[in-house]
């Protein structure tokens, strides 16, 4: 891969920082009145999600790492690994392991279409979209006529997912659910 | 999306001219003479961490070019009209820093650099704290000696921690994990953890001798001698780096060689140093203090802006 110096590191460059493949997520120019000029930078690791507070001499450089963003349809589970097939006609299918599907477990709907992160081929992650829309299997019984608010319950959803939802809603109702927030939007 | 237009309002471009109007009568009650210095230059900063933009003076009709460089402050031809008896004397200039850019930082920027004669640093600090009075509003700047700072914010006492503890702080505090020298490390201490937090206007005075650059060094500032340099601090950025100015030409040439030294040990460019400025010295130059100011941050400071880009009608990347 090519070496990327200070000044590249734009945000959402992938590099390789000890051993791990992170994401740029921000980048400032430090140079004091006198002397060496640093850039300190803000990176996501990809393996684990942390973000750290790194700093570099300005024109220090880092490996370039190959770090792919795919659009992939969810399959199915095995029990093993969560299976995706790339939307670009290709057909290529990967299996992700549950370290990579992380808490994304929770939203995942077959031919629902997914962000997988892949590092030298390999997924590391699944993001899924801002909104996704799941059926709820367990909660206690809707009030009726009570659409106006006021109080929540919780619902367990069809992936194991629980939410705060108003009274009214009933098992069997299909939920739109914000997956940045684990909010209830509304019925779908 | 075409970038031609402004990145800075027009309102906030006519309140940086309201500005640039207080500092021109600032200097006039003050009845401080304003001169214009060459922007190309035949010698270059010595400064090893500074890279000015060379270009060549191409004879027309032709012959030999000459090399020139754009220069990075207007501080060498200023002391030369210092030494030829000006007398005190200001100015405001664009200056131009290879390589610099950044949210407080352009290529291409507003100095505003001023010398005045019989001054020490500490009479300096006061009339710099006043024209940013005049135009802030803020409260006087406190004054606390490099060491003070970082005894009260990070416990440590530089005087007498050696270069491997600086390395800890660094590499634990700052996430660094290169290598540096002792000036490198306090400098990454300074400008990692120090100056965010110097959000009142803040007077740092007597730096390391070590990063004297062209300050003179003196016994009294610090219980060890110490650069009569000091740094103005506001909203935990630099506005403003003065010196009570080093007279001392042989030492001015040591100085000059030792930055040479630091350039070919970094594997940088040795330019050609001004000669003129030893000579000018030699010749003599008035006890003076001298002080630049960055003029787009004083700005900046002025309208709350977050981006150099907010009052600049034409950053780098629109240039």
């Amino acid at each position: 891969m090519a070496n990327y110096s200070t000044n590249e590191f734009k945000p959402g460059l992938k590099v390789m920082l000890d051993g791990d493949p992170c994401a740029i997520l921000e980048n400032e120019y430090v140079k004091p009145g006198k002397g060496q000029a640093f850039n300190r930078v803000k990176v996501r690791n990809l393996k684990n999600g942390r973000v750290n507070e790194r700093t570099f001499k300005s024109g220090d450089s880092l490996e370039g790492a190959d770090v792919m963003d795919r659009e992939m349809e969810y399959l199915y589970a095995d029990g093993e690994f969560w299976h995706f097939m790339a939307t670009d006609g290709s057909f290529e299918q990967v299996g992700a392991d549950e370290k990579a599907v992380a808490d994304t477990k929770n939203w995942l709907k077959e031919q629902v279409i997914y962000q997988v992160t892949l590092y030298n081929g390999a997924p590391i992650a699944v993001t899924p979209p801002n909104f996704v829309e799941l059926e709820v299997v367990e909660t206690d019984p809707g009030v009726r006529g009570d659409t106006s608010g006021g109080g929540t319950k919780p619902a367990k959803l069809v992936t194991g997912a629980v939410v705060k939802v108003p009274l009214f809603i009933n098992v069997g109702d299909t939920l739109k659910v914000d997956t940045r927030t684990n909010d209830y939007v509304g019925r779908a | 999306m075409h970038d031609w237009q402004p990145t800075a309002s027009i309102d906030n471009l006519r309140r940086r001219a309201g500005i640039i109007n207080q500092i021109r009568r600032f200097f006039a009650e003050r009845d401080v003479l304003e001169v214009e210095t060459p922007a190309l230059s035949g010698a270059a900063v010595s400064d090893p961490h500074l890279f000015p933009f060379i270009t060549d003076l191409v004879p027309e009709g032709g012959g030999p070019t000459r090399v020139l460089y754009l220069h990075t402050s207007p501080e060498y031809p200023m002391k030369r009209l210092l030494a030829a008896g000006s007398g005190s004397i200001w100015q405001q200039c664009k200056v131009y820093r290879n390589g610099e850019s950044g949210s407080r930082h352009n290529p291409e920027f507003t100095m505003l650099e001023w010398y005045r004669v019989g001054f020490d640093h500490h009479q300096l600090m006061e009339e710099v704290d006043q024209l940013v009075r005049s135009v802030l509003g803020c409260t006087p700047a406190r004054r606390v000696t490099y060491a003070d700072l970082f005894r009260d914010l990070l416990v440590t006492d530089i005087h007498g921690c050696d270069t491997s503890e600086l390395a800890r702080l660094g590499r634990e505090r700052c996430g660094f994990t290169g290598e540096l020298d002792r000036d490198g490390w306090l400098n990454l201490l300074f400008s990692h953890l120090i100056e965010p937090q110097l959000i009142e206007p803040t007077m740092v005075y007597a730096f390391p001798a070590s990063q004297a650059a062209l300050a003179r060094i003196v016994g009294s500032d610090d219980r060890v001698p110490s650069a009569a340099r000091f740094e103005l601090f506001i909203n935990g950025m630099e506005l403003a780096n003065g010196y009570f100015e080093l007279t001392d030409a042989m030492e001015q040439a040591r100085r000059f060689e030792t930055d040479q030294q630091l350039r070919a040990a970094l594997n940088r460019p040795v330019l050609p140093v001004d000669e003129h400025l030893v000579h000018a010295l030699h010749s003599g130059l008035p006890e003076c203090a001298g002080v630049a100011l960055g003029v787009d941050r004083l700005v900046m400071l002025a309208m709350g802006a977050r981006s150099i880009d907010e009052v600049i009608a034409f950053p780098i990347t629109r240039a």
